[in-house]
């Protein structure tokens, strides 16, 4: 396969596609309800799974009772530990691939762990009937004591001390030294990801031939592992994920349910649907780790920042080690001489964590910038001041230049927007138009850019199309309408004549959909592979019989608007139609691969960056706290669909609003059961909370990154949010809560000056 | 969910007849009336609730919304929480109950919601909602897993020491404080009884919420007409902006003649175990001004058998503050 060509990509001002605003080419699918997700995949003789849940934490099963289960209507079979059939463990992951937070196969042995654990499964004929065997199995158990402590830092790690993250200068020493000193805690709880589409997998087993419709953000991934646990060739295992119901980083690894669909239709021989229970997904397939971060900052009276130590506790299960990188951007968004991060899990009776949109920087930066508000409030500065003044040169943290960083332009585009520069810094002293109290806030925010390994392949067609290969997926942020826009900048083919065809394991493989990295990924790739597709047509039609190009060498012919033509003589032409129709060939194709930034060596340090300013209303004599308004200014490279973009950027704001208010999983503290394991009871935004948005994007291309310059925006918007609205929650009402959400009870009390933590 | 047998009541005696012969009409009942099923299929689902039959009562013409003559309202038991709260005589006479409904659940929920099935619902409470954990309200003498657990949502008056369960609804509390009158079909034939004798509590037996006794069919409910001049209002609070039950409100009827309040009714919701009206609070304001004080002071009588538990010390406070400033919008209402 060709490789990537950094030469020539098209200047930007040509293009009739990027950066354009395009609506999504798969929206009327999803609007007429033909989109075929995951769990609308049926055949015939479907037999419905349903996994027996754990409902104690910390233990092991010393008996299941099927029988009453199995003389039930329409059972076709029950299952447990003693009779799943062998299912293994995944080697170590490597590099990009074998990636799975619960590493343990379902049923393994009868050891419980967490709440909700699968201990059995019941296959049925209708979803009903597997529902009501599953819920007829009785468990016995044997408990042991269970941890779900919610105080982390402090409490034994699972590692005999902290880990060490990026550091440099001495950070203990010069905070002693600190004219300013600012140390406090802050909390985060465990947060559930709660896509409207609920986990789901329809295994179908046909000779040792697993094909798997999933809920993935990540298929390629899925099918390597999911091979090896089911220990058969990765041949032999297809995945599908044609449309996601979103997944936030829920469903980048593959979780229990998917290993047990396909057990059970392996032993069945039969095609096998598992939806995951909404009470399910707040136990088995992953969640936001509660967090505690301590934060330490030292400053100079001016304001110049000293010293920044951020230690940090998150929780992790009792078999597997997921760690939360919440010092990512710490150690690189201000300039400081003495930074020290360090890091530890907590084992708890609890699911194995996984990523949840932007993983460790939302909640990282929840605490380093709820920190920067209180040194501001110390300092007696205003907080969009301090951070102007300790803006760095460089990445501090890795002597390299930023690709492209305009942090200080964010802060100061957003404040103008905002009206920031009309702040009264007095606790409670603003009111709005109605005679409501208002508190602003603000808060910076980075999120690292990279590009992973992709392949990607771009046909041309006799009728006139392009058609547009990889093994990624689309998880509803726009995908499909990015490789079409590609490949029509690319070779001018209009974006109505291109067939996007992702979401399969048999194309060439793709990158995941995480980290905000498909954009930057899938660019080069395209682009590459359209290039490549282009040559093959010209090269037709300098070929072809009877062809008006004969004589003529490659550099001579262009092909613009889906027409080959001579550069000299542009009335020398032929459609694409024209060419393949007089060589008889069906289509060309290009192939192109693109290597990843991650792991590889790079000059220069990629992040995105950005400004969140939010303003709550505050009415005390109801206790009733409301985000107001929300402006948001990104710099995130250039933005290929603006469209889309601001979507991202909309629904994160509205995230970060959750994480700031509302969201959190408790768990009973006797039994370790998520207790509030519905869409009832887990309280997140609804659009009455929703404030108006106003998103801004600077635009400035990273040509470091990829030809188009394009980073991506699919976590950014979310950080600093938290902090954002903490900070203006202090404003409003005098109430610093540094343990999130924001509850009414913490703002009950009549004083200033209270700490929540 | 267990297999569960249907059938379709075509008269009200049908309706009474086929649940007559169950044990019991609470908890536990093996006879269930089908309505908006917005509440009770939520909980068999659950395996909250354990019919073994449902009579779907929803081809009985019990859906209308009228103004006696005497000024009386009389809202049938099918009629739908939308439908009543968009009602106009139901807006223009009892703003509070309109603005109770309608500060409830969702759109599509009131649509299919009932008023019988809405004075009817069963509590929030997370264990009553999961068979796996002992709860005094759904199995009797099993234990309550709330007093320990989390109770952040649950009741700080009326509670015992079986169950601190809230009585959830909003257009219950509209009714405690507009007196209504629920009208009740049974075995014995009709009946009527009073709402504020229509709830029991918890005591020993939270699984008896309700007077009602196997073949009982609400048919109806009546709301007496308010003295001339009197104002109601609806105030609830709650984690987020819709969609969300409360976590305190109010709901106040309020004359005020020559500057002293002349006539008050108040009752509170989601702090109490069922709807909970407060004589004394309402004494206690009776001859003052309208004032803040005066409300405030009324509100400290209202809260002040309260009792918290281990989450939600704050509902004491929040619900003074929602009961003063209901009372004092209501008071500045033109
Ligand atoms: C997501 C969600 C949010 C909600 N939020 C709120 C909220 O904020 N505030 C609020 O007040 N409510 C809220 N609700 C509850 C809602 O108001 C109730 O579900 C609804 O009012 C029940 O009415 P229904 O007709 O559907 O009752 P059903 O589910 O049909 O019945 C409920 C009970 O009443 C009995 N019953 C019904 N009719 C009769 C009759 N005529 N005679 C005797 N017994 C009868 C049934 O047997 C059953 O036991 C919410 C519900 C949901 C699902
Ligand atoms: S409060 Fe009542 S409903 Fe809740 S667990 Fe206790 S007994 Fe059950």
């Amino acid at each position: 396969m060709a490789q990537e060509t950094q030469t020539n990509p098209k200047p930007m001002f040509e293009s009739k596609v990027i950066g354009v605003s395009t609506p999504r080419i798969d929206g009327p699918f999803k609007t007429t309800g033909t989109a075929k997700y995951t769990s609308d995949h049926n055949f015939p003789d479907l037999v419905y799974a349903w996994p027996v849940t754990a409902t104690i934490s910390s233990g092991s099963v010393t008996g299941v009772d099927t029988s009453q289960a199995r003389k039930m209507p329409g059972v076709v079979a029950v299952y447990t530990h003693e009779d799943i059939g062998p299912l293994y463990r995944t080697p170590p992951a490597a590099g990009f691939s074998m990636i799975q937070d619960e590493r343990r196969p379902p049923l393994e042995d009868a050891e419980v762990r967490y709440y909700g654990q699968y201990v059995g499964v019941a296959v049925a004929k209708t979803v009903e009937q597997a529902r009501a065997a599953a819920e007829a199995v009785r468990v016995s158990y044997k408990q042991t004591p269970l941890n779900i402590n919610g105080t982390l830092l402090g409490t034994p790690l699972s590692t005999p001390s902290m880990r060490r993250g990026s550091h440099r200068g001495d950070a203990a020493a010069s905070f002693e030294a600190s004219a300013v000193q600012h140390d406090a805690v802050y909390k985060t709880p465990s947060a559930t990801h709660n896509p409207i589409e609920l986990h789901a997998t329809v295994a179908v087993y046909d000779d040792g031939r697993f094909t798997l419709y999933e809920t993935s953000q990540a298929i390629v991934n899925h099918r390597d592992t999911l091979a090896a646990v089911l220990g058969v060739s990765p041949e032999n295992v297809q995945v599908i994920t044609r449309f996601l119901g979103s997944g936030f980083g829920g469903k980048l690894w593959p979780w229990p349910h998917s290993a047990l669909a396909a057990a059970c239709a392996r032993n069945l021989n039969q095609p096998v649907k598992l939806v995951v229970s909404r009470s399910m997904m707040f136990q088995s397939v992953g969640h936001r780790p509660a967090i505690d971060q301590q934060v330490k900052l030292g400053a100079e009276t001016n304001g110049k920042l000293t010293t920044i130590v951020h230690n940090y506790v998150n929780h992790t299960s009792m078999a597997d080690d997921y760690s939360e990188g919440c010092g990512e951007a710490t150690a690189l968004l201000y300039s400081c001489p003495n930074v020290d991060i360090t890091s530890g899990m907590a084992r708890r009776n609890v699911g194995t964590p996984t990523s949840m949109r932007g993983p460790g920087a939302v909640p990282g930066l929840y605490a380093v910038e709820s920190a920067m508000d209180e040194l501001a409030v110390k300092l007696e500065m205003d907080p969009v001041a301090l951070r102007l003044l300790n803006e760095p040169e460089k990445d501090e943290s890795s002597g390299k230049p930023f690709s492209s960083r305009h942090l200080a332009e964010c802060l100061k585009v957003g404040a103008e927007k905002f009206g920031w520069s009309q702040r009264n810094p007095a606790v409670g002293s603003m009111k709005n138009a109605e005679g409501m109290t208002v508190g602003w806030g603000v808060a910076a925010c980075s999120w690292g850019a990279m590009r992973i390994e992709a392949k990607a392949m771009v046909e041309l067609l006799v009728d006139g199309t392009a058609r547009v290969t990889c093994a990624t997926q689309d998880i509803g942020g726009g995908t499909y309408t990015t490789f079409a826009q590609l490949v029509s900048h690319e070779t001018g083919i209009p974006l109505q004549k291109v067939a996007v065809v992702l979401g399969d394991t048999r194309l060439p493989d793709g990158p995941i959909s995480g980290g905000s990295w498909t954009t930057a990924t899938i660019t080069p790739a395209v682009l590459s592979a359209a290039q490549n597709a282009v040559k093959a047509l010209v090269q037709v039609a300098l070929r072809a019989q009877h062809s008006p190009f004969a004589g003529k060498s490659e550099d001579d012919l262009e092909l613009v608007e889906g027409v080959v033509r001579l550069k000299a003589d542009t009335s020398v032409a032929l459609s694409q139609e024209e060419v393949l129709r007089l060589a008889n060939i069906k289509a060309v194709s290009g192939n192109a691969e693109s290597r990843g930034t991650l792991g590889a060596h790079n000059d220069y340090s990629f992040h995105s960056f950005g400004a969140q300013f939010v303003e709550v209303t505050w009415q005390p004599e109801i206790a009733r706290l409301r985000v107001s308004r929300v402006v948001t200014v990104i710099d995130a490279g250039r933005m290929l669909n603006p469209r889309t973009a601001q979507n991202q950027i909309e629904g994160a704001v509205v995230m970060g609003i959750g994480m700031a208010m509302f969201e959190s999983t408790e768990y009973d503290e006797r039994t370790g059961a998520p207790i509030n394991a519905s869409l009832a009871d887990y309280v997140m935004p609804v659009n009455a909370d929703c404030p108006k948005i106003d998103v801004t994007f600077l635009d400035y291309p990273d040509y470091h990154l990829n030809a188009l310059g394009a980073r991506g925006v699919g976590e950014i918007g979310m950080a600093g949010v938290a902090a954002a609205v903490t900070g203006a929650v202090y404003h409003a009402t005098g109430v610093r809560v540094r343990s999130l959400p924001v509850r009414i009870e913490d703002l009950l009390v009549p004083a200033h000056g209270h700490e929540v933590a | 969910m267990q297999p569960f047998e249907w059938s379709t009541a075509t008269s009200i005696s049908d309706a009474v007849k086929s649940q007559a012969g169950a044990a019991t009409a609470q908890q536990g009942a093996s006879v269930r009336y089908i309505a908006g099923g917005t509440n009770l299929v939520d909980y068999m689902k659950l395996n909250a609730e354990t019919p073994r039959k449902l009579v779907d009562i929803n081809g009985l013409e019990l859906n209308g919304i009228e103004r006696l003559p005497d000024g009386t309202m009389r809202i049938g038991a099918l009629a739908r929480n939308s439908a009543v709260a968009h009602d106009e005589s139901v807006r223009a006479a009892y703003p509070v109950l309109s603005q109770a409904i309608l500060s409830g659940a969702s759109t599509q929920l009131r649509n299919m919601a009932t008023t019988a099935g809405n004075l009817l619902q069963k509590t929030r409470c997370v264990y009553y909602r999961d068979p796996s954990t002992a709860c005094n309200k759904r199995e009797p003498g099993s234990g309550c897993s709330a007093i320990e657990g989390h109770n952040r949502m649950l009741a700080i008056l009326g509670t015992s020491a079986h169950c601190i369960a809230t009585n959830p609804s909003d257009q219950n509390v509209a009714l405690m404080a507009l007196e209504a009158t629920v009208h009740v079909t049974g075995v014995k034939g009709p009946r009527s009884v009073p709402i504020s004798a229509f709830y029991l509590l918890p005591g020993s037996t939270p699984q008896q919420e309700t007077v009602l006794v196997p073949g009982d069919l609400v048919t109806h409910i009546t709301i007496p007409a308010l003295p001339e001049g009197a104002r109601s209002g609806y105030l609830k609070l709650r984690d987020r902006a819709s969609y969300e039950f409360a976590l305190s409100s109010a709901a106040v009827v309020l004359k005020v003649e020559n500057g002293r309040v002349a006539f008050v009714r108040i009752a509170l919701g989601g702090v109490g175990t069922i709807p909970w009206r407060t004589p004394e609070a309402e004494e206690a304001l009776r001859g003052k001004a309208p004032t803040a004080e005066h409300f405030r002071a009324a509100a400290e009588v209202a809260l002040r058998a309260a009792k918290p538990q281990s989450q939600n010390a704050f509902k004491v406070e929040l619900a003074k503050r929602c009961l003063t400033h209901a009372l004092m919008q209501a008071s500045q209402q033109a």
